[in-house]
């Protein structure tokens, strides 16, 4: 059969004609009747259908609740008001807006790739962001008095040995002393919300932190060239550092794991540490390497959340996001780029509520947020294509 | 129905970790073990940002209102024409007697969530959901006890009740069926759950929702109606007396251990938590014990939500519900309680007198930042998890034995 009529190249057809259906009813289209989302919708599902019984089931999946959720959005924006649309999406800004919320949701899932990848189930990545968040800007504002501009640098460089200590707590547990790995996870949430609570009301707790963080924070990245561009350059004219990062930490990860044998014997340990203890490869030393390093990568994004984003720290302020990270490592298969994707659609999802106040009032914003988690358990759920996680994770691998 | 994959089954169920029945001494020994040591390291932490601990800890331990017990003794009474000293065995309006009150207020949902994570580990699950199914409960009751102003009294708090407990048990259902039929992990889809909880939570009750109260600018619920409330036994209604909450609470305890160690239906779930592979041998219904076991466990954390509005909260705020711990709380009693009924009893009345004498309306100012004595609280659970994740007294009794040998 062609590829280009494979029921999975269907699937995927399926997939944009739902999406399409959504986009259509959007500035600047913006069609004013419910039929043709309602049409596209159909023919979505109707893709997915033939592509679910022609055993394409995962894209096919996809496809049929891409096809629901452009009918039902759809629907709604054709019913709302032409000037309440145009002033909640603008593309660019939802797009730049999308990166920004995306970005501590990449280095926690990534982070927590690294981590599920080896065997180790990960649920502390909450605490890990919160962990990043607070060190980074404790650092950085301990080092700008002599570090002066670059005082994030240090800011960065703390952030990541806190988040690592906070993992190797769970590596000694987990590894070493093979504590249940949620029990200990959960554990670890609880005491990173506990000491950055504390020694932020014990350091800052009066006034805040500081007010002239934004001075020696994470610096946005100026493409002037760029500036000139219709609708790439608002978007990529002036992103943060970390966001940079970001893609290249996700293009590293993907390398690292499916094309170096580090990363062939990290998913060995993960899938089969049986197997991959009989041809030599120490299970602990993978574990230990790869939960440590998971720790200084979540924290990178609490990093970015606090030193880049919104240049201040409070108590508990990740409030969820690392658990969307956590939710994009699944939706995404514990795939990286896959993961990337999710991640941005729950940035996206974020972005919207966050520009839905705008016209629409407060609730249908706090609603929104709902959307990633839903969205996740009807993943799990196997609606969308079942995703199931490392063969080996949440065990504790005894030596024999 | 449940089609496993094979591998999936050798996979050790958190029962298998615990140790769950008491075993004399030994079996109290690895919790007191653990408070002790999280105590003691929560104390580094107080000591190490320049504060007395001994002092932090009184005071804290003066801000929950247990000292009450030991006020025996003489207490003046007014008695027409003149004030006899008589010996009475506790002052119960000292201020100490309010503290305990509150106490107990907070430890009664804290023994229903803490019984809710204990079921489901009964069952070999890990039900990180509690918080999510006592948000629900909350809802429900809220939404119940704010309607239907006609009702009569009694029948109306417990139409709120039971509402919330079912609530409670479909939300956690959701997770049971999910893990019954396409085997997806139920700490995944009872995380999302909480979640997904917390945000429709703050939508319904929110600025704009269908359940905010009549005045527009404040985000909150109505106050329920009083024939919704329960009845107060100790203390003012006005300044957060005891409800017969705590009965409720007790009496589920005990429910409890009977459903547990005494019917079928807690046989059959002790089955599946140690082994699901052998029960289904023996004809049990692994995927059928899944469900019932989550949607039981969810029965407890919803009805912790429901009395908690109908005992004291009477109102529910997004502020309210995003900043609730109870059902992590709960999570920390169970397993310090090691999933016993009366193990997970006294560690809630633990955790609740922690967090009461934490409080800001308890703690002494002066002594130490009820803030930071919050989030000391936090660490203290955080530790307490995190140690008997390691079963301190079994780790104590292998080194004696490896001195010995």
């Amino acid at each position: 059969m062609n590829r280009w009529t494979s029921p999975r190249a269907i699937g995927i057809v399926g997939m944009v004609l739902g999406a399409a259906a959504f986009w259509l009813a959007l500035p600047p289209l913006a069609a004013r009747t419910a039929v043709l989302p309602i049409a596209l919708g159909i023919l979505a599902i109707a893709a997915g259908i033939w592509a679910s019984s022609r055993e394409a089931g995962r894209a096919g999946g996809g496809a049929i609740a891409a096809g629901l959720l452009g009918i039902g959005f759809g629907v709604l924006a054709t019913r709302s008001s032409s000037a309440h649309l145009d002033t909640v999406v603008v593309w660019s800004t939802l797009f730049a807006a999308t990166l920004r919320y995306a970005t501590p949701l990449t280095f926690a899932a990534i982070g927590g790739l690294f981590c599920e990848r080896s065997g180790v189930v990960n649920v502390a990545l909450e605490g890990m962001l919160l962990t990043g968040a607070f060190f980074a800007i404790w650092g950085a504002i301990w080092a700008h008095t002599w570090a002066g501009g670059f005082a994030w640098v240090i800011g960065l460089a703390v952030a990541a040995l806190a988040g690592m200590a906070l993992a190797a707590v769970h590596a000694v547990w987990t590894i070493t002393f093979k504590v249940d790995q949620i029990i200990s996870g959960t554990a670890l949430n609880f005491l990173a919300l506990g000491i950055t609570g504390y020694l932020f009301v014990d350091k800052y707790g009066d006034t805040g932190t500081p007010g002239n963080v934004p001075a020696y924070g994470i610096p946005d990245i100026h493409l002037h060239f760029l500036q000139n561009w219709t609708f790439i350059g608002p978007i990529f004219g002036q992103l943060n550092l970390m966001i940079w990062l970001s893609f290249a930490l996700l293009v590293a990860t993907s390398v690292f794991v499916f094309r170096t044998p580090w990363g062939l014997r990290l998913r060995a340990v993960g899938e089969h540490p049986r197997a991959a203890d009989t041809v030599g490869i120490s299970v602990y030393k993978v574990r230990y390497i790869a939960v440590i390093s998971s720790g200084g990568i979540a924290a990178m994004g609490g990093a970015y959340l606090s030193l880049g984003f919104v240049h201040s720290f409070n108590e508990g302020m990740t409030n969820g996001t690392g658990f969307i990270g956590l939710a994009a490592l699944i939706f995404g298969k514990w795939r990286p780029f896959p993961t990337w994707c999710a991640a941005l659609l729950f940035g996206f999802s974020s972005a919207l509520a966050d520009r839905l106040p705008t016209a629409y009032g407060n609730q249908w914003g706090t609603l929104f947020q709902a959307l990633p988690y839903v969205l996740t358990l009807i993943a799990v759920g196997g609606v969308v294509g079942r995703s199931i996680g490392p063969a080996a994770a949440g065990r504790p691998y005894v030596r024999q | 129905m449940s089609d496993f994959a094979p591998d999936e089954l050798d996979q050790e169920t958190p029962q298998q970790h615990f140790p769950t029945r008491f075993g004399g001494v030994k079996g109290i020994l690895t919790p007191l073990i653990t408070t002790v040591v999280a105590f003691l390291v929560g104390g580094l932490v107080v000591a190490l940002t320049g504060k007395n601990p001994v002092r932090v800890y009184h005071a804290i331990f003066d801000g929950t209102g247990v000292g009450w017990f030991f006020q025996v003794g003489n207490h003046s009474a007014r008695i027409p024409f003149a004030t006899a000293h008589m010996w009475f065995p506790w002052d119960t309006a000292s201020v100490a007697a309010g503290n305990l009150q509150q106490t107990l207020l907070v430890t009664t949902p804290i023994m229903l969530t803490a019984l809710a994570v204990a079921f489901a580990f009964r069952c070999g699950m890990f039900n990180i959901g509690g918080q999510g199914q006592y948000i629900v409960g909350a809802i429900f009751a809220v939404w119940l006890g704010t309607s239907f102003s006609s009702l009569a009294p009694w029948l109306h708090v417990l139409l709120c009740l039971v509402a919330g407990t079912l609530a409670g048990a479909v939300w956690a259902g959701i997770a049971g069926i999910l893990k019954a039929t396409v085997g997806a992990h139920e700490v995944i889809s009872t995380i999302m759950l909480n979640w997904t909880a917390v945000w429709v939570g703050s939508y319904l009750v929110g600025a704009g929702g269908p359940l905010q109260g009549s005045q527009v600018s404040i985000p909150v619920s109505n106050n329920i109606v009083d024939g919704a409330k329960l009845p107060v036994f100790w203390g003012l209604k006005l300044l957060q007396g005891l409800s017969i909450g705590i009965f409720i609470a007790i009496a589920m305890l005990v429910l409890y251990w009977v459903i547990v160690n005494r019917t079928t239906l807690g046989y059959a779930v002790r089955a599946v938590g140690f082994n699901p592979e052998a029960a289904r041998y023996g004809g049990i219904s692994v995927a059928r014990n899944y469900f019932v076991a989550m949607a039981i466990a969810g029965a407890f954390a919803g009805l912790a939500g429901a009395i908690d509005i109908t005992g004291w909260e009477y109102q529910l705020g997004p502020t309210d519900i995003q900043a609730s711990q109870i059902g992590f709380i709960g999570l920390a009693a169970a397993l310090l309680g090691r999933n016993t009924a009366i193990g997970a009893g006294f560690a809630s009345l633990l955790f609740g007198a922690l967090i009461t004498g934490t409080s800001s309306r308890q703690l002494d100012p002066t002594v130490f930042r009820p803030e930071l004595a919050g989030n000391l609280t936090t660490i203290i659970q955080g530790l307490v998890v995190l140690f008997v994740g390691l079963n301190l007294g079994g780790l104590w009794v292998w080194l004696r034995r490896r001195r010995r040998a």
